[in-house]
């Protein structure tokens, strides 16, 4: 059994057929409980108050949005040296969910950042590298969108996806020299990882894996209906093509 | 490789349309800023860097579709395809047409428009300089943005959708140096980087945008 394998959609299916409940099922026993702990079990913190329930959600979606981006990466230059045609389908199911984890993140932050900093938005560094990130997502997923022929839309979204990545670490960089660098002391420390107590981090660990299988299960239910699409585009073809 | 320039340069004289559009764009956009910010002189000279840097990019961007476009439609481009030079090259004399006839005039009209925005003393020649070394990466990344979307129809929105995410750090580090030149403050730390990316843009860019071009081409 290898990778390679599963470049075969009919291989893939029937393995994602059997895989999808296990992980849906693993899922619901991770991020229930771990959401149920953190929102109802977790005492409230010292000036956060019960504001910082909202770490559950914020920060595996924030998490997720920048992994996804990797994952979406990694399956595309799959797809560009291979054609491996599951790899890329499922790089375009991950950008839909990428895309949501992105706007999940921004909002939640938003929610948090107006009991906490007294304002909705700033132009801070991780803020606005986020933004970015939302912007890419929206490039790819039109790109996707635009193009009818499914392998042509893949080639041209693999490359974008490829030079996209190495322009979103530029501008991560960039941006965190254009705030830092002239704006002096942003006050606003996001790293709030090293001083998360246990009472926090316990649950949080939880829907951050909770979070990671959630997206498993999505993409592959994603991916499978893509490949479904594909096959059904390939059918419509042939069918017109018999008509001609 | 130079008949390919010279004729897209030719092409781009006579045809009328990008050559003068970009600068009149340029233009209008600095004339618009203190209608809606206010005349104070103060402002002005406080964001005319950031403007004009801005301004510059949006002028870049008007003319990007019609690198590829309008040889792709009469088939020019699948006989240069075919043509004993590499696509790779072909992108690259593009992208530098595209910047003789847009990126070039941007950068000399800069200093001129600067003066409309009340711009400090030694700011005329900083934005004149990040102009002037930032602009071809403009146009590469451009050049990149047209190829992947060449084949369709109605590409214009989606090109600018695809091509501003990547021109943020050139903006950015361009910005950052030009307001930093204009303040007096050392610039050489953003100058390296954005030509740092020029420079990558120029080496590697070529290479994305002809596969691209390949695959629209397929």
């Amino acid at each position: 059994m290898s990778l390679w394998e599963f470049a075969n959609p009919v291989k893939f299916m029937a393995l994602s057929g059997k895989v999808l409940p296990w992980v849906i099922g693993l899922c619901a026993i991770t991020l229930i409980p771990g959401m149920i702990w953190g929102f109802f079990f977790t005492p409230e913190a010292t000036n956060f108050g019960n504001s910082v329930k909202i770490i559950y959600i914020h920060v595996p979606s924030a998490m997720m949005a920048i992994n996804i981006w990797v994952m979406m990466l990694v399956t595309s230059l799959i797809w560009i040296v291979r054609r491996h045609h599951v790899s890329v389908r499922a790089a375009k199911a991950a950008a839909l969910i990428g895309v949501t984890m992105t706007v999940i993140a921004l909002i939640t932050g938003a929610i948090w950042g107006q009991p906490m900093w007294g304002t909705y938005w700033a132009w801070d560094p991780r803020l606005t590298s986020f933004l970015i990130l939302f912007l890419f997502y929206l490039g790819y997923m039109a790109l996707w969108a635009a193009i009818d022929n499914p392998d042509t839309a893949a080639d041209l979204t693999s490359v974008l996806c490829i030079v996209g990545s190495v322009f979103a670490v530029l501008s991560r960089y960039a941006v965190n020299f254009w705030n830092q660098g002239l704006h002096q002391g942003a006050s606003l420390s996001l790293d709030k990882e090293e001083h998360v107590s246990n009472v926090y981090f316990q649950p949080l660990l939880l829907c951050i894996a909770g979070f990671i299988l959630l997206f498993l299960a999505l993409v592959l239910i994603r991916t499978r209906t893509e490949l479904r699409l594909v096959r059904l585009h390939r059918l419509d073809v042939r069918e017109r093509m018999k008509d001609a | 490789m130079i008949a390919l320039l010279v004729r897209d340069l030719r092409l781009a004289m006579r045809a009328g349309g990008g050559f003068g559009l970009g600068l009149a764009f340029f233009l209008i956009v600095s004339t618009l800023v203190p209608f809606g910010v206010g005349p104070e002189a103060a402002i002005l000279s406080r964001i005319a860097p950031g403007i004009l840097w801005v301004g510059a990019l949006l002028a870049c961007l008007l003319s990007l579709d019609r690198i590829f476009q309008l040889d792709f439609e009469d088939g020019s481009l699948d006989l240069l395809a075919t043509a004993p030079i590499p696509m790779e090259g072909i992108v690259g004399v593009k992208a530098l047409a595209h910047w003789l006839v847009t990126g070039l005039p941007l950068t000399l009209a800069a200093p001129v428009l600067g003066t409309l925005m009340n711009l400090e003393s030694p700011g005329h020649f900083w934005i004149f300089i990040t102009l002037l070394i930032g602009t071809p990466a403009l146009s590469m990344i451009g050049a990149f943005g047209a190829a992947l979307t060449v084949g369709l129809k109605r590409g214009g929105l989606l090109l600018s959708l695809l091509v501003l995410p990547l021109y943020i750090p050139t903006l950015i580090f361009g910005a950052e140096a030009a307001t930093r030149g204009t303040a007096g403050l050392s610039a050489s730390t953003p100058l390296l980087m954005m030509a740092g990316i020029t420079a990558g843009s120029i080496a590697l860019l070529p290479f994305a945008a002809a596969a691209a071009l390949r695959v629209n081409l397929r």
